[in-house]
């Protein structure tokens, strides 16, 4: 059994989840990592994803974030989400409505938009392959 | 005089009104409850998000590459008022003490030569500006519908405001809202959004090893903050969203404890001169029988 460390997932709303965790995978913006007890001081963004929870008593927890900041302190971790849902919650549709609405932000924007807008659809696009993985 | 029906209607009436202003009392207490609770688990994302930005702000104090969101454009010659306000009146002085909050400055701004706009969250701050300001008045984002208003609707003003920032529309942006003190004080505040202004937090401060540790930033710490800027606008809105809710809700509690004091001093004066005049007629009718008899 590995060490626990404090994790709390916030979003705007509310605090999703705090308690001790034993291991924690977080789609960061450079790629996947996961944090372990004493992991270094730490800090990033976060895009759209599964985060992956084991609590230290050994319950498992998968939620989607989307848009948000990783901070690793010493004192423990905090995922800050713009947007957290159970996994078993999660609505699919409503990935979808967001995914058609960003295809048509790309098409009617040009120049430096245009590129924000395409990076937005890749990243919704990236969770939703994300999520349907998860599922199956 | 009124007559003694009048009386008696109007005593009815003022008793009608005071079981409403009772009912609305206890709504807004209902209400008040909610509302705070709403308040309380937001605090937690936005005092993080403060820590987070004091953090990687203070690694970038002076540096050039400060995004225009903190370092500001330059020039401060557009601003743009954000006026959060309630939807519902019958709340005291609630919405015209934002109100006139955000007029007293767009008329100091107006006098410096300022190019000024506005963008009301919520109807009755629009009610209140549109007859002095109908031209710079630029929308009105209203949540009448929405039952309980949430982070999605803040971003919803985020967007727009983001959006006009990026086009260029304007320098500062200062949001007014309502801070909650208590259910009878309720401070009308001024907050500058845009550039950002990071403040330092006590306990962020006194907490040197917090401020010591050695953060390893992943992208660069100028990408996380240009991430970050953005991020941070929403959650201000929101937290004073959420704050007007608490104060327009204490507001409407004091209010209506007021108006249902005063309705049980009407009824209490109506009913002693109803009582008075009811006396003197009945003695007028005993003087006339009696003089009556005594003619006989």
């Amino acid at each position: 059994m590995s060490e626990a460390f404090s994790f709390e997932l916030v979003s705007p709303e509310a605090l999703v989840l705090g308690g001790e965790a034993s291991e924690v995978v977080v789609p960061g913006s450079e790629g996947y990592f996961t944090v372990l007890a004493k992991h270094s001081p730490f800090m990033t963004t976060v895009k759209p994803g599964i985060v992956d929870v084991k609590m230290s008593d050994g319950e498992a927890k998968r939620i989607f974030v989307r848009g948000g900041f990783a901070d690793v302190s010493p004192d423990g971790f905090t995922l800050l989400a713009e947007q957290a849902t159970m996994l078993e919650d999660f609505n699919m549709e409503e990935l979808d409505q967001d995914i058609q609405a960003a295809r048509d932000d790309v098409k009617d924007s040009d120049g430096e938009k245009k590129a924000k807008a395409e990076a937005v659809l890749a990243q919704l696009e990236d969770s939703k392959a994300a999520v349907e993985a998860a599922r199956n | 005089m009124a007559s003694l029906k009048e009386l008696r209607n109007r005593i009815a009436s003022v008793k009608a009104t005071q079981k409403i202003t009772k009912a609305m009392q206890m709504v807004a207490a209902a209400k008040l409850r909610k509302a705070q609770v709403a308040a309380e688990a937001a605090r937690p994302y936005s005092e993080r998000m403060a820590k987070v930005m004091a953090n990687i702000s203070a690694g970038m104090e002076g540096s050039d590459s400060a995004p225009k969101l903190m370092a500001g454009t330059g020039s401060d010659q557009n601003h743009l008022l954000v006026v959060a306000t309630a939807e519902r009146g019958l709340c005291g002085g609630f919405n015209s003490s934002i109100a006139r909050l955000a007029r007293d400055q767009a008329r100091d701004l107006l006098a410096q030569g300022k190019q000024l706009k506005i963008l009301c969250v919520g109807k009755k701050g629009f009610d209140a500006l549109k007859m002095e300001f109908s031209g710079i008045l630029l929308d009105v984002v209203t949540f009448r519908e929405i039952k309980n208003v949430g982070f999605a609707q803040a971003n919803q003003v985020a967007t727009q405001v983001l959006s006009m920032f990026d086009d260029a529309e304007f320098d500062v942006c200062t949001l007014f809202y309502s801070e909650f003190q208590s259910i009878i004080s309720q401070i009308p505040t001024s907050q500058q959004l845009i550039p950002a202004n990071v403040v330092v937090a006590d306990d962020v401060a006194s907490d040197a090893d917090a401020v010591d540790v050695h953060y390893e930033y992943e992208p660069s710490e100028e990408e996380i903050l240009e991430d970050l800027l953005p991020r941070n606008i929403p959650v201000q809105i929101f937290r004073a969203i959420l704050e007007n809710a608490a104060s327009e809700q204490g507001a409407r509690m004091s209010a209506m404890d007021n108006a249902t004091r005063n309705a049980g001093e009407v009824i209490d004066k109506l009913t002693l001169s109803f009582n008075r005049q009811r006396q003197a007629q009945i003695t007028k009718e005993l003087i006339e029988i009696i003089s009556g008899a005594e003619a006989l």
